[in-house]
């Protein structure tokens, strides 16, 4: 009873602030849960101000998004934000070189312990600025794509020196084409070394090739598997993608006076034709005459231009995006639009967001963990800022979906059957209780210069009201108005079927 | 609430559905089979040792372990047969074991996958389909095994479901390292799982609030049973607990253990990979006693993705190599004895000049096993391992 009463108040309170003259409805609210990780105040405030329509081209053509400025201060105190991957690679590379020729064996294990944890951290640094532009950024549909194509384009963060690069991967690679041109997306990962030490492209080079990129590239990030190609057409890749590589130190290597020309490099990006295979290939049975760099950017376009990754790509969007087994009628738009686009991300995205297929799909798709956290703090906190992101890393690696920590190249599961096991559904109430009862310091400067207790989250907030409150199923409420605590009303609601679908 | 009302809370709820309606699904003495993962590729000839290869001796200069009964006999092997011994460091837990006939080795047994990557190693296994060809990288073979078998009852005791209980159906999963006390009361564990009545996951929400109830009650029992003794720590406690609900409920396991990629000074008859052995040993000692009774009816399988390079290399430590040892233990196996296909341990018989071979492929033996098991026909053995060819080790 008590509750009730809290509730009324905090209700009458939001009914005279005036903003929400117009509140949104069901399926907007829904929608919302699509397009963004979840409504905050802001975000319902700006799509009742400017409609679906101008809602979506603005965040499928995001311009400079800014971030709050507290948001922009802690990104910027990162050191990644300072460094990028071919410094910090060709630092740590140095490091390993000389650590190795020390000759006390404990002073060079503890100097590689030291070295691994400066990675470590750097790969943290790389997941906390991931979490603060998903729960903050306004271009919110872009930090899904961002961690769609993450996933998609998979590197762990614990292969070789990729922990070192993973930040440089998701900032420079990733994002940027995010709502971009797939083709850009595809070369801008072949030619990123966390990309390239993760499927050991790095090791492939003429009479010593190594096809587990070349797989890769085909099963995973464009055609899929199954689509037509065949093992002769992935040694094939694999030698046009010989002598696409790594190089650390950013020196050049030696070369005959013929192959000068040919080598490229950008950053720790390199291509060396010492160690390329010039002969001729046939991939999908078209013949790629040996020349170079340029016989990738061939097969990339080919790959690239094939219905099969229209069709593929298509698809696994509609699954992140609309169902678990999304209705053909709609892939089949999307990859119309993929084929007449070139693979424009953005054109693709508008057809899906647009259709009919979507708004009956509202409501029924299971959160993955990263969409569950991001969304729960959103609702908990709204548009506050958290200051320490530790809480939310050992919450995603509790749900088992962490940051730059899949191992296998096919990437986390998009659908409920691989996040809604027994195990996975209670460890995800637990960690609601955890968000619930707001005793977590995410709060706390990460420094420990300081404790801050916090309360409760305030989860039945103006924006509860305006978003959550009017929709809630009869189990929900009839839940909620079982709890004995304010922590077990919080983790009622964030346990609830309501919350854990979009 | 009590449990028993708990549970018969949660019974009357979805009738057939809870995970004490499994219990009696499958007779009493049948078999229960937990597979233990040890991720990393444990370096096998330092466990299971080739004390008579003069080889063994000459290129491991600092890593070896010394023989049995040989100079520094307190550091020496356990001699299992003429030819192989045992770490010294497994003496208390695994050679009685042995000795009762209830473990067995396989040397040279693994997987034809030559990546030598660990990921790719790893998961090849768990899918246990065949290397050429694509894969379907969402069903493994401990899964398609227990869609064969009545009454399966599988579980893993990871974090996540691991990719070889991957499938169709609804497997639970629940980590037993660090795991507290029930978060919830059974008041609240009730309001949780009602919010999800005529929800298509409500069987999925009451397995996973009746398990976590269910591993509470049996910390909370074996906390009272071991008094002030000391508690067990690491992988012991995480054993020990996990016997105690194999014994009660689940018919087909799976568990993982990591620490095994020896790279660098990893240690003699003492050392880092021992210290490590002595953990994994202690657990499945203590295993083998929290199943009681059932421990007659239990196999369990250790197996890794790879073994290691056969000399030391520079770093006091060895490289990813190929063939490794798989064990099998077990309170009715046919033990007490180095079972599989057998070379000498000399340098001609070495896989490309650096590994043990693979004479013992993981699909055959185990498929063998199952078989022998729980009676699976051809057909049946073909969908949890297509394309291999079953071998009968007379493992059971």
């Amino acid at each position: 009873m008590w509750k009730t009463a809290l509730f009324a108040a905090v209700a009458a309170a939001s009914l005279t602030d005036g903003v929400a003259s117009e509140a949104p409805s069901r399926q907007d609210v829904l929608w919302l849960d699509r397009v963004t990780y979840g409504p905050t105040t802001a975000t319902v405030d700006r799509y009742l101000k400017l409609g679906r329509r101008r809602f979506l081209d603005e965040q499928l053509h995001p311009h400079n998004p800014q971030l709050p400025a507290e948001v922009a201060a802690e990104l910027d105190a990162l050191e990644i934000s300072h460094s990028d991957g071919a410094h910090l690679l060709a630092y740590v590379s140095e490091q390993q070189q000389r650590i190795n020729t020390l000759s006390d064996d404990v002073a060079k294990q503890n100097e590689r312990k030291a070295l691994n944890e400066k990675g470590n951290k750097l790969a943290y640094e790389a997941a906390r600025r991931e979490i603060l532009r998903a729960l903050y950024s306004p271009a919110q549909l872009q930090e899904q794509l961002t961690w769609f194509w993450l996933n998609h384009f998979n590197v762990f963060q614990y292969k070789a020196n990729d922990p070192w690069l993973v930040g440089d991967y998701a900032e420079r690679a990733i994002r940027p084409n995010a709502l971009g041109h797939f083709r850009d997306l595809v070369l801008a990962t072949l030619q990123h070394p966390a990309m390239l030490q993760y499927l050991d492209n790095a090791q492939n080079a003429a009479g010593h090739i190594n096809e587990n990129y070349a797989r890769e590239l085909m099963e995973l990030h464009t055609l899929g598997v199954g689509s037509g190609y065949t093992q002769q057409d992935i040694q094939e890749l694999a030698r046009v993608l010989t002598g696409v590589g790594v190089n650390a130190s950013g020196t050049a290597p030696r070369l005959k006076p013929e192959w000068q020309p040919l080598y490229r490099h950008q950053g720790a990006f390199e291509f060396n034709p010492a160690r390329h295979d010039f002969g001729l290939k046939t991939v999908l049975g078209k013949p790629i005459t040996g020349s170079g760099f340029d016989e990738v950017e061939q097969a990339v376009d080919l790959l690239v231009a094939q219905p099969a990754c229209a069709q593929f790509v298509s698809r696994k969007l509609a699954v992140y995006f609309v169902s678990d087994d999304p209705p053909r009628a709609l892939t089949d738009r999307m990859a119309k639009t993929f084929q007449k686009t070139h693979g424009d991300i953005a054109a693709v995205l508008e057809t899906l967001f647009k259709s009919r297929e979507l708004e009956a799909s509202l409501g029924a798709k299971f959160k993955d963990p990263m969409h569950y956290v991001v969304s729960t703090l959103r609702l908990a906190y709204d548009g506050k800022p958290i200051v320490n992101t530790h809480p939310v890393v050992n919450w995603l690696n509790a749900l088992g979906e962490p940051l730059f920590g899949r191992q296998t190249p096919d990437g986390f599961p998009l659908t409920e059957n691989g996040w809604a096991s027994s195990g996975q559904i209670s460890r995800r109430f637990e960690i609601a209780r955890a968000i619930g009862s707001g005793n977590d310091g995410l709060f706390e400067p990460e420094d420990g210069s300081r404790a801050v207790t916090t309360g409760f989250p305030e989860l039945s907030s103006r924006l509860y009201f305006a978003a959550v409150e009017p929709y809630l199923s009869t189990n929900a409420r009839t839940a909620l108005a079982r709890a004995a605590s304010q922590l077990e009303w919080n983790t009622f609601l964030l346990a609830s079927p309501d919350f854990n679908y979009r | 609430m009590k449990r028993r009302n708990f549970l018969r809370m949660m019974a009357l709820a979805t009738p057939g559905l809870t995970l004490a309606g499994r219990v009696f699904a499958a007779p009493p003495g049948a078999p229960r089979f937990l597979l233990v993962f040890l991720r990393g590729g444990y370096d096998c000839a330092n466990v299971v040792v080739p004390y008579s290869s003069s080889y063994y001796y000459e290129t491991r200069p600092n890593i070896a372990i010394p023989e049995p009964g040989g100079v520094g006999a307190i550091d020496g092997a356990v001699a299992l047969d003429a030819n192989w011994a045992l770490a010294p460091i497994l003496r208390a837990s695994i050679a009685p074991l042995y000795a009762q006939r209830q473990a067995l080795f396989i040397p040279f047994a693994g997987t034809e996958d030559l990546s030598r990557s660990h990921f790719e190693t790893q998961d090849s296994i768990e899918l246990g389909q065949p290397l050429q060809g694509s894969h379907d990288l969402r069903s493994g073979f401990l899964a398609r095994l227990a869609a064969e078998v009545n009454g399966a009852s599988p579980i893993a005791f990871t974090d996540s479901l691991p990719v070889c209980l991957r499938g169709a159906a609804d497997i639970p999963n629940i980590s037993l390292k660090g795991v507290g006390k029930p978060v919830f009361d059974s008041r609240q564990a009730s309001i949780l799982s009602d919010m999800y009545a005529g929800h298509h996951l409500q069987p999925e929400v009451q397995d996973g609030l009746e398990l976590r109830q269910e591993v509470g009650r049996v910390m909370e029992e074996m906390k009272e049973a071991s008094r002030d003794a000391i508690t067990p720590k690491g992988f012991e406690l995480e054993a020990r607990r996990l016997g105690r609900l194999m014994r009660d409920q689940y018919r087909i396991g799976f568990i993982d253990v990591g620490g095994w990629d020896t790279h660098v000074n990893e240690g003699a008859a003492q050392g880092a990979l021992a210290n490590n052995m002595d953990s994994l040993g202690k657990g499945l000692a203590a295993l083998s006693q929290e199943l009681g009774g059932e421990w007659r009816n239990t196999v369990v399988a250790v197996v890794s993705e790879f073994g290691r390079t056969f000399r030391e290399n520079g770093n006091k430590g060895t490289d990813h190599g190929h063939g490794s040892v798989y064990w099998l233990l077990g309170g009715s196996i046919s033990g007490g004895r180095i079972a599989g296909e057998q070379v000498a341990v000399d340098r001609q018989n070495l896989f490309q000049d650096r590994d043990y071979p693979v004479l013992n492929e993981y699909r055959a033996i185990l498929g063998g096993l199952f078989a022998a098991l729980w009676g699976l026909s051809a057909e049946q053995l073909q969908r949890v391992f297509p394309g291999a060819t079953p071998v009968d080790l007379k493992l059971v």
